[in-house]
């Protein structure tokens, strides 16, 4: 299996590998899937008083569509609202990086992860966390 | 040094161009059907794998009759397993296998489960190697086999055939072996080894795809399997249909130049394999699996613990090499080889199995371990895991979201 040129471009030039500080109250951490299943996301956003993204940083064990996957959603993250980074779905992540279906699970994670780490942000914030649909990979 | 270099010898070797030369007249001038008698063509075809049949058996120390051709070794093994279990049905319907046996032997056995077989799964140890002790105790008036592989494919541990063949023998049972990554590999005699059947393919021995073999003991004892095809009755009637002969003076071929050339390219694959490994389990965490003294010249298995391993082949992308990870296929199970030597699921996703072979220089080796190093090190700026890891965090008291 060949894999597109944009999750290899992705794979080569990582974008925003890096950590933010998980104590400080304007971040959020979303860390999810298990070493078990062959990949480990984590995604983080820095958040400002507008409720904007202005910064986001990812780390990633797995495959070279999650890799991928997770560099991609942190190109998208910035910038964008909290309510606009909610509505980035899966299925978005599969197009612009031509998954194919077995690597679906890749996308289905970063979302995951994009939804884990603004939870964290509005629960240290004294928000709610969200109920998420949960995902079925 | 042209790229990207191949080594995943153990999936398959290229054909070495000596064989393709001897094999090259069978397709055209010397393209007789071998079981035509009343004619020059047939008889030339013949001759050929009557030589080849010389060839083969020379190489595992029997003699030409035993051995029967295939389509390859998962073939040979599909008619060593139901055959003698057709065959022996009136002695018993108990066979002893190992977990890390290849597929063609796992899936045979669990076929004929479902016929009114017994099947034992020996567990193997922390190296891969079988517990004799454990083999001894399985063995029951009822067993009528034990197939238990000679080198294994992901990790190259190499089973104490001797020993096990001897238990089977002294309890009635016949012993069976795929002998597929060993043989041409490292010195295999059917007499010494106590073997009473033997599968082995061409194809990892520098020899063409489509054509492997089965030794079948003739003498102490004369062992029989049933036809699994039926037809024109060739290969003394245990393997009907016409003979693939450019494919079988390939084999002997392939064969003849194993047999010259094993001491030496042993010693030069096993140099090459130790100064690989013994380069990468410098970097930090990373693990040989498998028994490192009984084992094939040319096979190296290494975890990179915090790396997967099918991200990690894409960053050696001028290597060919294989990974236990199975990102890829639907159940996202690891290598099922290196769970049964007790191997985590982590450190199963994290390995990478290295092949050497015949074309593999030195040159090769050290750009591969350059190569290696590399990705190592960038998948581990990239992971979590490791980044966790340097902080001192105990992964396994993490509560991970199970997927």
């Amino acid at each position: 299996m060949a894999y597109s040129e944009k999750v290899i471009d992705h794979y080569t030039n990582p974008r925003n590998v890096g950590t933010l500080n998980k104590d400080s109250k304007s971040v959020g951490t979303g860390l999810v899937g298990a070493p078990e299943c062959g990949d480990v996301m984590r995604l983080q956003i820095e958040v400002d008083d507008n409720n904007v993204i202005t910064d986001a940083k990812f780390k990633t064990f797995g495959c070279g569509s999650a890799i991928a996957s997770s560099s991609l959603a942190t190109e998208w993250l910035k910038g964008k609202s909290i309510d606009e980074a909610l509505a980035i779905d899966n299925m978005d992540i599969v197009e612009e990086l031509a998954l194919p279906p077995v690597k679906i699970h890749c996308s289905v994670l970063a979302e995951d992860a994009i939804k884990s780490a603004i939870n964290d942000y509005r629960v240290k914030n004294g928000l709610e966390a969200l109920e998420l649909p949960k995902s079925h990979h | 040094m042209e790229l990207p270099i191949y080594l995943d010898n153990n999936a398959t070797t290229p054909l070495d161009p000596r064989v393709l030369e001897a094999m090259l007249p069978y397709f055209t001038n010397k393209f007789g059907n071998a079981a035509s008698r009343n004619h020059a063509f047939g008889w030339v075809a013949e001759e050929g794998v009557d030589y080849a049949r010389e060839q083969v058996s020379k190489l595992i120390g029997c003699t030409e009759k035993e051995i029967i051709f295939t389509s390859g070794a998962t073939e040979a093994d599909n008619l060593a397993i139901k055959g003698v279990f057709e065959m022996y049905a009136d002695k018993g319907n108990h066979i002893i296998t190992a977990t890390t046996e290849h597929k063609a032997v796992l899936d045979t056995c669990k076929h004929l489960e479902k016929q009114g077989a017994k099947v034992t799964y020996l567990q193997v140890k922390e190296d891969g190697l079988i517990d004799l002790a454990e083999l001894e105790a399985a063995m029951t008036p009822e067993t009528i086999l034990v197939t238990i592989m000679y080198g294994n494919n992901e990790i190259g541990v190499i089973q104490p055939i001797k020993e096990i063949s001897a238990i089977a023998h002294k309890h009635g049972a016949l012993f069976m072996t795929d002998a597929t990554q060993a043989v041409g590999k490292i010195p295999v005699n059917v007499n010494e080894d106590g073997i009473d059947l033997m599968a082995f393919s061409a194809h990892k021995m520098y020899g063409p795809k489509g054509v492997g073999a089965l030794y079948v003991r003739r003498k102490g004892p004369r062992v029989k399997v049933t036809a699994q095809m039926d037809g024109g009755g060739h290969e003394r009637g245990m393997r009907s249909g016409t003979l693939n002969v450019p494919g079988i003076v390939g084999l002997g071929k392939a064969c003849e130049l194993c047999r010259l050339e094993m001491d030496e390219e042993a010693k030069r694959l096993s140099g090459l394999r130790d100064k690989l490994e013994s380069a990468l389990t410098t970097l930090e965490e990373s693990y040989v699996n498998g028994n490192v003294n009984h084992r094939l010249p040319h096979v190296a298995n290494i975890s990179f613990k915090y790396v997967e391993g099918e991200g990690l082949m894409m960053a050696m992308k001028d290597l060919a090499v294989s990974s236990g990870s199975a990102c890829t296929s639907a159940s996202l199970e690891p290598s099922y080889v290196l769970k049964a030597l007790g191997l985590s699921d982590d450190l199963a996703h994290s390995s990478i199995r290295f092949g050497l072979g015949r074309f593999t220089t030195e040159e090769e080796v050290d750009y591969a371990i350059e190569n290696t190093k590399k990705a190592v090190n960038h998948l581990r700026d990239l992971s979590p895991l490791w980044e966790m890891f340097k902080e001192g965090v105990d992964l396994s008291k993490i509560e991970w979201a199970e997927h």
